[in-house]
């Protein structure tokens, strides 16, 4: 890390501090600037393509361009602190990324800005004025803007409906219909195109972001926060909205990024601050750092990228899918005659953008949604529509999508989460009476094997950090030695010490001889683990391919729907 | 008795029997469509009935009743409303504790009014012209109580409300996803409170309507379970006013005839009528799927930063 | 993390066994306030009411008496009821049941025909079931009709109510005196034994406590309750793991209905020896143990205690009654307001509440 870097940073801050409580510190230099800002927003044209092709000017001659600044913000919250004594800054007309792993404080920080979150303590200053934020509505009364990862949308209503929601100065009568122009607009100048009157359901998750931005731009932003916005994007389509960035980095709005990912900080941002365990370890222009700098700064070690994996050791088929049909919870097609097998010591990838069909694929292998054609044979046995249960104890293991929700029972102890899908059979159960103290054995042996951190066996589940739930179901699945292992975004919102230690485990199962069908977002996961990948869209596969002979571009297209070997 | 007149007789006493039926559904749907489930609605009528007739009874004037009804029933709601939105307690629990509360007071303050007769009951009216269409004019528009044509006005009111303006889009949101609503600036606690004491300000003209014009006295308990009525046809007609209108006049008809068959079977087997056409009602809304239209977050107390 | 003056106040992650108990006595206690007023407001010294409470009601033995005669039927029917609330069933229809057991019990006294010493048995057995089998038919339509259990509960609480009437106006019709009907007294045989000078039917009361352990023992050590506490806390997760709901509701509506049923035996057999008007063989004890099941907090042996609470209330109320001439509603009034704060004050259990005086701001807790 360069060397002037902390100081700099710290004087800066200690400056702004000093200007804020309006002491005099003799060995610091007083920014003056922010007190002459001009309030309202002024559209640097060209300052941003000049900042570019230049070295990258002084921290004081840069307080000019000041939009956003966060100075000293704490928040905690039972058990940890989320954001640690934050500054943050953001100029006009650049694209800021926020850097940092899950956990770091990144959505923390931006829920803050928001009004989601109040502050423990700390300030906020836009265009060089002290603001208070204490609710969303404040936010948007101060031009600024948010994209959730997650997004806020209304899915029964209209597109129209929920851009009008709460926007003021829409007529009583009929709102939505008013707003359908702006919508289109706005759609025209940044290229965000949609359809008003189309139901959000039945939008893709590209448009339904379409939705959110158009949302923030009706209100007004200036400041536009985006989290993880690539999340649920394809490839092709994050390279859209890098472009509609760049147009909005035109109009002169300012851009907060919030991303986990290396490549995107440096394909679009213009600096970047990178968060870990809360507090800010710098911020940086990108044209002055590369990536193995910013992860290293990310995770604060070194980071591996690569796993050591053996070569695949095929057996025998563990699961075979046949044509397999099944219906949404919608009613609507979401399987549409899929078929795939999958060998005792492989993992088979399954690639695709949330909402193709993994999730329905993956109820439809464990029992939990009935197939309306089709067949799951598990060794052998045609297992298609039994009950969970029954096919649980054949040999197939489920880590589920929904670690909370689904995958855990949040109120009981962890050692009674360890037995659940078992609790039926011995050792654990003799006729109707549960062997408690074998149920402490083997609680006491799992904790131990798979380093699930947590006070005491006895400890309700939901106290648990997302990493070690993720370790007790992984505990509880795989003991036994799942013929089949099923597992949906296994590293999904975990940490990297715990990704790292799940994606190990993977692979041992898989130099064990069992066959593991794994479902995840994250491409380069996918690249890393899997023998082959295979790509769903819209509840069909469009082409199976090795990590060796892929592309990146290649596997992009496929989830966006192009079959293998059309393009020319 | 001609099929003309039969439809006509029970047509009418399905509306006398289904305005409260009516009234407290509009206002629980109102609430729940904002995401909060008022199990209370008994309680709110009882309170609603015994303060109607207590001041119409020491007035003399009938209206001035209703309008105590209505005051009380949103005085309890925001009781309700206070436990299950500020304090996010268990939202059904809340309500039931309403429900005992009010059944207790009522029985307790009531004890001075038992066995009066009403001695100026809510006047009834005939539309003019309306009245005159054949069937459906005596049936509909003759000789009804005001509160019952004011209730069917109601109904469509609320239902453009909710559909056709900016407030529906609100509540409607405010209870399919409470989060997002928040995101947009709208003030999710306010909406809720105001649908609840909405509701509660019904449910309390439905009690009035009870002690001041179909049985002009007050007696304990006499709401006789209505509230709970009230809660499942607020689901049988799938969270909409008008459909509402036709699930009162379903459940007031096929209440009407049981009556019919009186001579053929004992009284009380007539008095549990009610109470199992709305499991049954229930069961076809089930069989419909209907709970898949019900607002998503009902139910659910709403905190700022889950999600 | 909020600050209101010289308080902090901060997020606690699981409430502690203390706040609990604290919380609970304080929403008792603030409701023993608020009784007060309304005492005042109905023109009774709320001294020389809950004087009165006092020395009758937990003075003389007679009083004490009447706690636990009032205790047995809150004991079953709450102790059904944890069962029920930990598989989040809603069973608001301990009242039906009850009912439902008290027309079986009835059955076997006067109709049935079964000798002498297996008449006691037998009405236990068959009001069991006939709570039971009351309580399963919600259960049925929860799960295969998506029908909602408060109301389908409530409206059989109706129902059955109604075919008590029909029976005891009809084809069981005994005496009628006064206009209230009832059926025939019921043989001796079929009188359950009582506690010297007192109306406290001991066979019920054991039943009821062996009930609260047998409930407690098969919630923690049994499969069936290991699948009741999955379903209750994550359906979910209840659906991942192949429980199957419709046979965790209909055991769990089977052991709640039939414990009420047992409690209408007793009422029955051994109060009233005869089959009365509904709200005469109940004073409301299934709404009642709805709060006595709540206060529990999901332990069957805790209910023991609670089902304690709300017999003093209920016997202070009868108290009340004769002496002081207020309506027996008072009691309901009282159970409302304790439900209220019951769950009013349950937020509080999740804020710990730390004073850190004036002007401190709150430097140097981060890392804590």
């Amino acid at each position: 890390m360069p060397k002037g870097l902390p100081a700099v940073a710290v004087s800066t801050h200690r400056a702004c501090r000093t200007l804020l409580t309006k002491k005099q510190y003799s060995a610091d230099q007083p920014v003056r600037q922010l007190d002459s800002l001009p309030t309202g927003p002024a559209i640097l044209d060209g300052a941003m393509t000049e900042k570019r092709a230049n070295a990258h000017p002084p921290p004081s001659e840069a307080s000019k361009d000041v939009a956003l600044l966060m100075v000293d913000i704490v928040k905690t919250f039972p058990g940890v602190v989320a954001n640690d004594r934050v500054t943050f800054e953001v100029r006009r007309g650049e694209v800021h990324a926020l850097l940092g792993e899950n956990g770091a404080g990144k959505t923390t920080l931006m829920n803050i800005l928001y009004g989601l979150y109040q502050a423990d303590s700390g300030e906020i200053y836009l265009y060089g004025k002290r603001v208070r934020i204490r609710s969303p509505r404040d936010a948007i009364r101060h031009k600024i803007g948010m994209v959730h990862q997650h997004f806020k949308l209304v899915a029964r209503h209209t597109v129209a409906e929920n851009v009008v929601l709460g926007l003021s100065g829409t007529p009583f009568l009929a709102p939505a219909r008013a707003v359908e122009g702006k919508i289109r607009e706005l759609g025209e100048l940044y290229g965000l195109k949609v359809d008003p009157k189309a139901h959000v359901w039945q939008l893709s998750a590209g448009e339904q972001q379409r939705v959110e931005i158009i949302k923030a731009l009706v209100r007004g932003a200036d400041i536009l926060i985006l989290d993880e916005p690539t999340s649920v994007l394809t490839p092709q389509e994050s390279e859209e909205l890098f472009k509609i960035l760049e147009r909005m980095k035109e109009e002169g709005h300012s851009v907060i990024f919030i991303t986990h990912k290396l490549d995107e900080v440096m394909a679009v941002a213009d600096r970047v601050t990178v968060m870990r365990r809360g507090k800010v370890v710098a911020t940086l222009p990108t044209a002055e750092v590369d990536k193995p700098t910013l992860a290293k700064m990310m995770v604060g070690r070194e980071v591996v990228f690569r796993l050591k994996k053996a070569a695949c050791a095929r057996g025998n088929e563990a699961l075979v899918v046949e044509n397999l049909w099944a219906l949404s919870d919608r009613g609507l097609p979401a399987l549409k005659g899929i078929s795939f097998s999958v060998c005792r010591g492989e993992i088979l990838g399954i690639a695709g953008v949330a909402g193709n069909g993994q999730k329905e694929l993956v109820e439809v292998i464990t029992g939990l949604r009935r197939a309306t054609r089709g067949r799951v044979v598990v060794l052998g046995d045609d297992v298609t529509n039994k009950n969970p249960r029954r096919i649980a104890d054949k040999g197939v293991a489920h880590i589920p999508e929904e670690r909370l929700k689904m995958g855990i029972v949040p109120e009981m102890s962890v050692a009674e989460n360890l037995i659940l899908k078992k609790h039926h059979r011995p050792p654990f159960c003799r006729g109707f009476l549960l062997n408690l103290r074998a149920v402490r054995r083997f609680a006491r042996h799992a904790i131990e094997e798979y380093e699930i951190m947590t006070p005491s066996p006895e400890t309700p589940a939901k106290l648990l950090s997302g990493g070690n739930i993720q370790r007790l179901i992984l505990a509880r699945e795989l003991s036994g030695e799942p013929a089949l292992v099923v597992a949906a975004h296994p590293t999904y919102g975990l940490d990297v010490g715990a990704t790292e230690q799940i994606r190990q485990i993977l692979l041992q199962q898989r130099e064990r001889g069992a066959a593991i069908l794994l479902i995840s977002e994250d491409l380069e996961e996918l690249m890393t683990l899997a023998d082959r990948i295979a790509v769903i869209f819209e509840g069909e596969i469009m082409g199976e391919v090795t990590p060796e002979e892929a592309s990146l571009e290649e596997i992009g297209l496929m989830m966006a729907g192009e079959k293998r070997g059309v393009r020319a | 008795m001609g099929w003309e007149s039969w439809i006509v007789d029970t047509l009418r006493r399905a509306l006398a029997y289904g305005t409260p039926l009516l009234w407290g559904t509009l206002g629980e749907i109102y609430a729940e469509r904002a995401g909060v489930v008022n199990l209370g609605v008994e309680g709110m009528m009882i309170l609603g009935a015994l303060s109607a007739f207590a001041v119409a009874q020491s007035t003399g004037n009938p209206w001035l009743g209703i309008l105590a009804a209505a005051a009380v029933g949103g005085l309890s709601a925001l009781i309700h409303a206070f436990f299950s939105i500020t304090l996010r307690a268990n939202q059904y629990v809340s309500g039931l504790a309403l429900t005992i509360f009010g059944l207790g007071l009522s029985g307790l303050l009531g004890t001075s009014w038992v066995g009066i007769s009403l001695r100026n009951p809510l006047p009834k009216a005939t539309i003019p012209g309306l009245g005159d269409i054949p069937i459906l004019g005596p049936a509909l528009f003759r000789d009804h109580s005001y509160l019952t044509y004011i209730g069917l006005v109601l109904a469509a009111v609320l239902w453009f409300v909710l559909y056709k303006t900016r407030w529906g889009i609100v509540i409607r949101s405010v209870g399919e996803s409470p989060s997002t609503a928040d995101a947009m600036g709208i003030n999710v606690f306010a909406v809720r409170y105001l649908c609840v004491v909405f509701g509660g300000v019904l449910a309390g003209v439905a009690g009035g309507f009870l002690s001041v014009e179909y049985r002009p006295s007050w007696t304990e308990g006499m709401t006789a379970g209505m509230g709970w009525i009230v809660i499942a046809l607020t689901i049988f007609a799938a969270w909409d006013p008008l459909q509402a209108v036709g699930g009162v006049v379903l459940f007031g008809g096929l209440y009407h005839l049981a009556y019919r068959l009186q001579r053929w079977f004992p009284p009380e087997f007539l008095k549990l009528m009610p109470y199992a056409f709305a499991i049954l009602v229930l069961a076809v809304a089930g069989l419909r799927k209907v709970r898949r239209g019900a607002p998503a977050a009902l139910g659910l107390p709403y905190v700022r930063g889950q999600r | 993390m909020k600050r209101i003056g010289p308080f902090v106040l901060e997020r606690r992650l699981a409430p502690t066994r203390t706040a609990v108990l604290g919380y609970s006595l304080l929403a008792i206690v603030i409701a023993l306030l608020l009784m007060s007023i309304i005492f005042w407001a109905y023109g009774v010294s709320p001294v020389k009411a809950y004087s009165a409470i006092g020395r009758t009601t937990l003075g003389t033995r007679f009083g004490l008496m009447e706690i636990l005669r009032r205790t047995i039927p809150l004991l079953l029917c709450g102790v059904g009821l944890v069962i029920a609330f930990r598989a989040k069933f809603w069973n608001i229809g301990a009242e039906g049941q009850l009912l439902a057991g008290a027309v079986a019990a009835t059955w076997v006294a006067l109709f049935s025909g079964i000798p002498a010493p297996w008449k006691i048995p037998a009405m236990f057995l068959l009001g069991f079931a006939a709570g039971a089998l009351w309580g399963i038919i919600p259960a049925l339509l929860k799960v295969k009709l998506q029908v909602n259990d408060v109301i389908s509960t409530l409206m059989m609480n109706y129902i059955m109510a109604y075919l008590v009437k029909w029976l005891i106006y009809g084809p069981w019709r005994g005496p009628s005196m006064r206009g209230f009907a009832y059926t025939d007294l019921f043989p001796r045989d079929a009188w359950l034994p009582l506690l010297a000078y007192s109306k406290v039917h001991w066979p019920t009361l054991l039943i009821g406590l062996v009930a609260a352990v047998t409930a407690a023992l098969i919630l923690s050590r049994t499969r069936l309750g290991y699948e009741i506490r999955v379903a209750g806390d994550s359906p979910d997760a209840a659906h991942y793991a192949g429980i199957g709901f419709l046979g965790v509701s209909v055991w769990v509506m089977l052991l709640s209905g039939g414990l009420a049923g047992l409690a209408g035996v007793g009422e029955v057999a051994g109060i009233h020896h005869r089959l009365l008007e509904p709200d005469h063989v109940s004073l409301g004890y299934g709404y009642t143990a709805i709060i006595v099941a709540w206060l529990a907090r999901g332990s069957p042996m805790a209910a023991i205690i609670t089902s304690l609470l709300f017999g003093l209330i209920f016997a202070a109320g009868d108290e009340i009654k004769v002496t002081l001439q207020m309506p027996f509603q008072i009691t309901n009034v009282f159970n409302g307001m304790i439900l209220f704060f019951l769950i009013g004050v349950e937020f509080l259990l999740y804020w710990r509440v730390r004073f850190v005086g004036k002007g401190k701001g709150w430097a140097g807790k981060a890392g804590s």
